[in-house]
């Protein structure tokens, strides 16, 4: 196990050197995306329209945050990740059309993501799910808001962090998976255990 | 007599502490799962949640940040002097969105649109059982879409009996897999018909995780799941490990000789629920957590 401690813009070589197990801080930009925003990120794309952002290096978190208005300033009360599954459908294009270096979120990604990461250079790292208040102690500030018209949960947040981690690295850009390892195991002792009830 | 504005004040509190108080049996059951887990991995992903409950606790923040479905289960006594109370519901709800704060759950399912407060079409939802007495019991739970969507109904054939239940609840755990983050809770209501199975799954999930089923066969039920699923090694939030499954708790109803319904309703380690009383001279007490 290797501990890394990166700042975006993350080039393609420090993406590709991480390996499963490895643990990862990562300070810089991340921007947050869900299942709307995602899905606008690659209509957009597809119209040949620009982002409100460039995504190029940066980190891309599965999170819809609790998050108010403090007088003038967006205030965070809670960040932890959502569950990485359903973005699943998405994530492969978001990689390769947005260059995005690192993916987090918990919950584990599939096949695709991970064919994404190897051609691209990219991986996929996990904050323990619901860890929401010990998730927001890495945010300096929200430094801006895209697509609030999607709904706070939604609208794609970006933030300023500094050494947000401990990250787990389950997917690397070797295909390594840990989550489809567990699964793989488990699916074997789900069938004798079957044949035994 | 209890004016709407006391049920009010006893609901906010019931909602604030509900969503930043982890109840102490699940809290305990983290710390033990701590002591169970042997690899490094398995145990830094608990340390972080039981760091996360107490963090939440000291600072008065919701727990997750998928602070959840707003949903009361409420046992109106035939006296309770206050009838109308869906609007009091959706007050309190919108108060407790804004100040606690929760965040915003409730979108519509053709535009997309977040309504911004928690409150929509039968959003918060109420289920209601009408009781003897001048009492009122409400339960709350706030409980997330991660684990929500991992949730089954399994309509299996009654000829299967108790097998297939098993069955059901190790498949449903199976598939679950690091979703609905682990460990957690697995509710099992067994009987009723397709829409009450899960209600009663739901409901199981308001018990204590060291309590003991009072029938024996289910208790041995429990036991005998819980050691099941747990040796499917997916372990804390899915990286492997001992601990799957804090509890298995197992409701029950006779069922139509045709189906044997069995919902299994999955909730994260991030299992928040809460209880307040309500008494018909206006004096309220939570119960928990």
């Amino acid at each position: 196990m290797v501990e890394y401690r990166f700042r975006t813009p993350i080039p393609e070589e420090d993406a590709r050197k991480v390996r499963v197990g490895d643990v990862v801080y990562i300070s810089g930009t991340i921007v947050t995306a869900r299942d709307a925003a995602h899905r606008r990120v690659l209509e957009v794309l597809e119209r040949g329209e620009k982002l409100p952002i460039d995504l190029r290096g940066l980190a891309v978190y599965h999170c819809g945050p609790v998050i108010k208005k403090v007088g003038e300033e967006w205030k965070v009360f809670g960040g932890g990740p959502t569950t990485s599954t359903r973005m699943e459908i998405f994530e492969a294009e978001f990689i390769e059309k947005t260059g995005v270096r690192a993916v987090i979120g918990k919950g584990g990604m599939g096949d695709r993501t991970a064919e994404a990461m190897k051609r691209f250079g990219a991986f996929y790292a996990t904050f323990p799910g619901g860890a929401s208040v010990l998730a927001i102690k890495a945010v300096r500030r929200v430094k801006d808001v895209f697509w609030l018209d999607l709904g706070t949960p939604e609208a794609m947040w970006v933030l300023e962090v500094e050494n947000f981690g401990p990250l787990l690295v389950a997917i690397d850009s070797c295909g390594e998976n840990i989550h489809k390892k567990v699964s793989s195991r488990a699916e074997e002792r789900l069938k004798e255990i079957l044949s035994k009830i | 007599m209890p004016s709407a504005e006391l049920l009010e004040e006893g609901l906010f509190e019931l909602v604030k502490r509900t969503s930043t108080r982890l109840p102490d049996d699940v809290l305990t059951a983290l710390k033990r799962a701590y002591e169970i887990e042997e690899s490094d991995l398995a145990r830094s992903q608990l340390e972080a949640l039981i760091k996360d409950a107490e963090l939440a606790l000291k600072e008065g923040l919701p727990i997750c940040q998928d602070t959840g479905t707003p949903t009361f289960f409420v046992e109106l006594g035939e006296d309770f002097p206050i009838r109308n109370l869906r609007p009091i519901f959706e007050k309190v709800i919108r108060r407790a969105t804004q100040e606690i704060p929760l965040r915003p759950n409730a979108v519509n399912p053709f535009t997309g649109e977040n309504s911004g407060d928690n409150v929509g079409r039968s959003v918060p939802i109420i289920h209601y059982d009408i009781v003897p007495g001048d009492g009122l019991l409400v339960r709350f739970m706030p409980k997330g879409g991660g684990s929500a969507n991992t949730s089954r109904l399994h309509m299996i054939s009654p000829g299967l009996g108790i097998r297939g239940v098993k069955e059901a609840v190790l498949k449903t755990v199976f598939e679950a897999g690091a979703k609905p983050c682990p460990p957690i809770v697995v509710g099992v209501g067994i009987g009723g018909a397709e829409d009450f199975a899960m209600v009663l799954a739901k409901k199981a999930l308001f018990r204590r995780i060291d309590d003991k089923n009072p029938d024996e066969k289910l208790a041995k039920l429990e036991e005998e799941l819980l050691t099941a699923l747990n040796s499917l090694g997916i372990g804390p939030m899915g990286v492997g490990g001992k601990v799957t499954v804090l509890g298995v708790k197992i409701e029950w109803a006779h069922r139509h000789p045709a189906s044997l319904p069995v919902g299994v309703c999955t909730m994260c380690w991030a299992c928040r629920r809460g209880m307040a009383e309500f008494k018909s001279d206006g004096s309220y007490q939570i119960l928990m957590p």
